[in-house]
């Protein structure tokens, strides 16, 4: 029996991919509006990021005020996008308890709940942010390139401005996977029985 | 080695407690399951049956009392251990189907030989054969939705029996079906019963289902009522529902 208990638990992560890819595309516009805004809070990371180095790079420079500022809008921005993927995780459990309580019965242990609902977290959130990195370093690379013409190219900090892209991307994932937790965790400690119960 | 009794329950309560008003779902059950017998939970919606279908089936914890199945006390398992006596020991039915929408009847009925551990290949080359016992072999790759509902409970029933358990659990499995297709999955359960030897247990108030059970389990108001053969019930039944067709 002891055997057996330990091949059911390290076995199905290629199947929670699945079915966690799976329920992505059968909810593919709720997926579109949480990717939207991790991207959106990342494209705003990035650009304040983008246009603050580039800036530094042919001689600007800030005084405290501006800086203490932007750390301060970046965290808002940030947050919202974090309580956005807590709601829509949230949303993504509830709709579908009975699906949860079904998988428990048939077998599935409460990480494998877990898993499902962090990797589903974990994907919307590395499409949004690499997308907002990557256009959030494009739009201001373009408002820049307008603002101080080919200047910009000779002095442009490409390695610290890729290091903040990866960074931006890691954050982003991060935050989404986090924002998931609760509810994963939630949705995995549910008795069967109550969770096939629930009317919605 | 085998235990004679797949199912023991001593004694058990269950209380709901919602809001300030506590319910007693269930009063004191006491009740013996043998390997291999067909049994049917009867009552009026609200008697209990249902948390009783849900204790049997270590989907719910008791307030009270013991639940044994093949002779293992449910309370003392851990969640793995729960989880593998889920998957390997029982099979469930539901009133709803409750396939998983996005997966084809296939998938479904292959997913507890997944969480079992089975391999890839042995998993769809059985899925495929108990599909082809339920009689939809060619509807393997069909989404839950491209189903009838009489399709999509023989597709849970092909699941409930994926990991060849000891006993399948069915919760009003004819609760959502017409006449003719409810009278198909009775006879679907039962031919399993003999020629499997997989011990059925129903929750029920379709008649219909008295036909086929060794004996019947009456709840009322949380309590059993009275438990009765099935031979001291030929008399009494004959055609119940007038149903002929």
């Amino acid at each position: 029996m002891d055997q057996s208990i330990a091949k059911q638990i390290h076995l199905p992560l290629r199947e929670a991919v699945k079915i966690s890819a799976r329920s992505i595309r059968s909810r593919f516009g709720r997926a579109c509006i949480t990717t939207g805004g991790i991207f959106l809070g990342i494209a705003f990371l990035m650009s304040v990021v983008t246009w603050t180095q580039v800036e530094a790079a042919v001689g600007e420079t800030f005084d405290a005020t501006a800086r203490a500022r932007q750390v301060w809008m970046i965290t808002i921005s940030l947050l919202v996008c974090v309580l956005g993927v807590v709601n829509s995780m949230l949303m993504a459990v509830t709709e579908r308890y009975k699906e949860i309580g079904t998988m428990k019965c048939l077998g599935a242990l409460n990480r494998f709940i877990v898993e499902i609902f962090l990797l589903e977290s974990a994907f919307m959130g590395l499409v949004g942010s690499a997308l907002g990195a990557v256009i959030g370093w494009g739009v201001i690379t373009l408002v820049e390139l307008a603002k101080h013409g080919s200047r910009v190219l000779a002095l442009y900090p490409w390695g610290s401005v890729t290091a903040a892209a990866l960074l931006a991307a890691a954050l982003g994932v991060t935050l989404s996977v986090l924002g998931a937790v609760y509810p994963a965790y939630r949705a995995s400690r549910m008795v069967p029985a109550d969770a096939m119960r629930v009317e919605i | 080695m085998a235990a004679e009794n797949i199912v023991r329950a001593i004694d058990v309560t269950k209380r709901y407690v919602m809001g300030s008003v506590e319910l007693m779902a269930l009063k004191g059950i006491t009740v013996t399951i043998r390997r291999g017998e067909y049994i049917s939970i009867m009552g009026p919606s609200g008697s209990g049956k249902s948390t009783l279908f849900n204790m049997i089936g270590g989907l719910d914890r008791v307030t009270d009392g013991k639940v044994y199945i093949d002779e293992v006390d449910v309370a003392q398992l851990d969640a793995y251990e729960l989880a593998w006596l889920r998957c390997r020991k029982i099979g469930y039915i539901f009133q709803t189907f409750n396939l998983i929408p996005v997966m084809t009847a296939l998938e479904n009925v292959t997913l507890p030989m997944v969480f079992a551990g089975t391999t890839v290949d042995e998993a769809m080359e059985k899925g495929l054969n108990l599909l082809e016992m339920v009689g939809l072999g060619e509807r393997a790759m069909h989404k839950p939705a491209e189903l009838s509902g009489g399709q999509q409970q023989r597709v849970a029933i092909a699941r409930a029996l994926a990991n060849d358990p000891a006993i399948v659990l069915a919760d009003e499995p004819t609760g959502n079906l017409d006449l003719k297709t409810g009278k198909e999955i009775i006879t679907l359960l039962k031919r399993l019963n003999q020629e499997q030897s997989v011990t059925v247990i129903s929750a029920t108030h379709d008649l219909k289902m008295l036909d086929v059970s060794d004996r019947i389990f009456w709840i009322r108001d949380g309590m059993v009522e009275r438990v009765e053969d099935r031979a001291s019930l030929d008399l009494k039944v004959g055609t119940v529902e007038g149903e002929e067709e």
